[in-house]
């Protein structure tokens, strides 16, 4: 098998929340698995057992407590965990690409060129492969030059799926790509997941439908929580 | 923002400033690359400003240092410099836009000297760019042509914040300083004039010191976020994640305060 892409070791994760006396959530404990380029690794595990969160802690958008989350780059392997803030932005530009649960939209700016901004090409090149996303995900054309704030959820969904998958990138991050999407769209999303997949990218991914997850996976991850909630002596 | 550059532009040295007794920042240390947006947030007399009047010499510091790199690479303690060279440097090199627009405009000259008047200090006279220059500017900031003769106390409120973007940004700055650059704007004013900014400052590869008590305006146009409080940082890194997963007790009571509509 190719040397992994992703190599997560003991990543623990808890939150500490100030404003509720010093109440400790633990998140993920002891998490460790590695992702291979080519393939598909499936989050699974119930709702609340710290999917998405870990989701975010590849991406660098949650912090790690202890454990290494090592990524692939052209200049060899790079720890999340502890890489500045410069490195994890030039990981996101280059290495990772994330399709959220929710579109951020910022006020004014079209659905087309949000999508187009997330090309690593030229200007024309971006929007054309923009342009080809939105029609793939059959985003109505009329809605293209509008910002996304309005649209209902499944269109800016579509949106935030076309985003993710501007730039070729060697690692995958889809958090429930298909919750609020139709069968139609549902298929249309799985021809991407499979087109990059088959490109060469290590992808982690959250369904929470079953028969995606039979389709897509490579491999399980059961994400079980260990511990629930227990508040700690020195709250405040 | 440019990440292969690995030089900062500024390097701020465990700043601190005392007025007196009283502590306005203390021991703050941190690097600005090119193109990266910084913001510092924190309340009212949390010592934001105090930083910012420091790191834009309007202030000594009580001790600490700020270096700033110059266009031929080599780096400068700002408080080694004459105050010729440091006024140069503000006139060419920076940007400090104001909350208040009236503290960075001219009220009583017109738009197009407004923004004409920093390339005037590097030497162009020649009419003809000068206003064209004006004109290019003034569109660039979505003010309309034919304004560029009124004063801009005949402008609205976000009009004239637009203005003073424009004047700051006509000389090609490398550094700019924004004092609560939408503060006192209404909402859907405050929309337009971020999303303006957020498209020059991508396109012009700016870095920026922005000082902000908006947790919306932090996530909209920086990298990263420095959390003051009481004069100190009590926390910095990657904006998303400093917003989304808050370590410091104040800074998830910041991030929890924000009404979600």
């Amino acid at each position: 098998m190719a040397e992994p892409a992703i190599i997560l070791e003991n990543v623990s994760k808890s939150f500490v929340l100030h404003l509720m006396g010093g109440t400790r959530l633990d998140i993920v404990r002891d998490v460790s698995f590695a992702v291979p380029p080519a393939s598909c690794t499936v989050l699974g595990g119930p709702s609340g057992a710290g999917k998405s969160s870990l989701i975010k802690m590849i991406y660098g958008n949650y912090r790690v407590d202890s454990g290494r989350i090592c990524v692939r780059t052209g200049d060899g392997m790079v720890d999340i965990a502890a890489a500045a803030p410069r490195t994890i932005l030039r990981l996101r530009q280059r290495t990772i690409g994330y399709v959220s649960q929710f579109l951020r939209v910022i006020p004014r700016v079209s659905a087309l060129d949000i999508v187009a901004s997330h090309g690593l090409g030229e200007a024309d090149v971006n929007r054309d492969r923009a342009v080809a996303l939105l029609r793939h995900l059959s985003v109505p054309e009329r809605l293209w030059a509008l910002p996304p704030a309005t649209f209902s959820g499944g269109e800016q969904q579509r949106v935030n799926i076309a985003c993710g998958f501007m730039a070729e990138k060697p690692v995958l991050l889809l958090d429930e790509p298909t919750a609020s999407l139709d069968q139609r769209n549902r298929e249309a999303v799985v021809e991407l997941i499979e087109q990059r997949k088959a490109a060469g990218s290590a992808i982690i991914a959250i369904f929470h439908d079953q028969s995606l997850r039979d389709r897509l996976a490579d491999d399980v991850i059961d994400v079980a929580r260990h511990a629930a909630v227990s508040v700690s002596a020195h709250g405040g | 923002m440019n990440l292969d550059e690995d030089q900062p532009i500024l390097e701020v040295d465990a700043v601190t400033r005392y007025y007196g007794e009283r502590r306005g920042c203390e021991d703050v240390s941190f690097e600005v690359y090119p193109g990266e947006v910084i913001a510092v947030v924190g309340e009212s007399g949390s010592g934001k400003s105090t930083l910012l009047n420091v790191l834009s010499t309007e202030l000594e510091p009580t001790s600490g240092d700020v270096r700033f790199r110059l266009r031929d690479g080599r780096m400068w303690s700002l408080f080694e410099m004459s105050e010729a060279e440091r006024r140069l440097l503000m006139r060419t090199d920076w940007g400090f836009v104001r909350q208040d627009p009236a503290q960075g405009l001219r009220m009583s000259v017109s738009a197009g000297a407004n923004v004409g008047e920093r390339l005037m200090a590097v030497g162009e006279r020649h009419f003809g760019r000068l206003r064209a220059a004006a004109t290019d500017w003034l569109t660039r900031v979505e003010i309309p042509g034919d304004r560029i003769d009124d004063a801009p106390r005949t402008f609205s409120g976000g009009m004239r914040q637009r203005l003073q973007i424009a004047r700051n940004l006509v000389s090609s700055p490398r550094l700019v300083f924004m004092d609560e650059p939408t503060g006192g704007l209404d909402v859907s004013v405050q929309a337009r004039l971020l999303d303006l900014l957020r498209g020059l400052v991508d396109e012009l590869g700016l870095s920026a010191i922005i000082v902000t008590h908006d947790l919306a305006v932090a996530r909209l146009l920086s990298h990263r976020i420095l959390v003051m409080r009481d004069g100190h940082v009590i926390e910095a890194g990657l904006t998303d994640q400093v917003l989304d997963d808050p370590q410091a007790p104040y800074t998830q009571l910041l991030v929890a305060s924000v009404l979600q509509v």
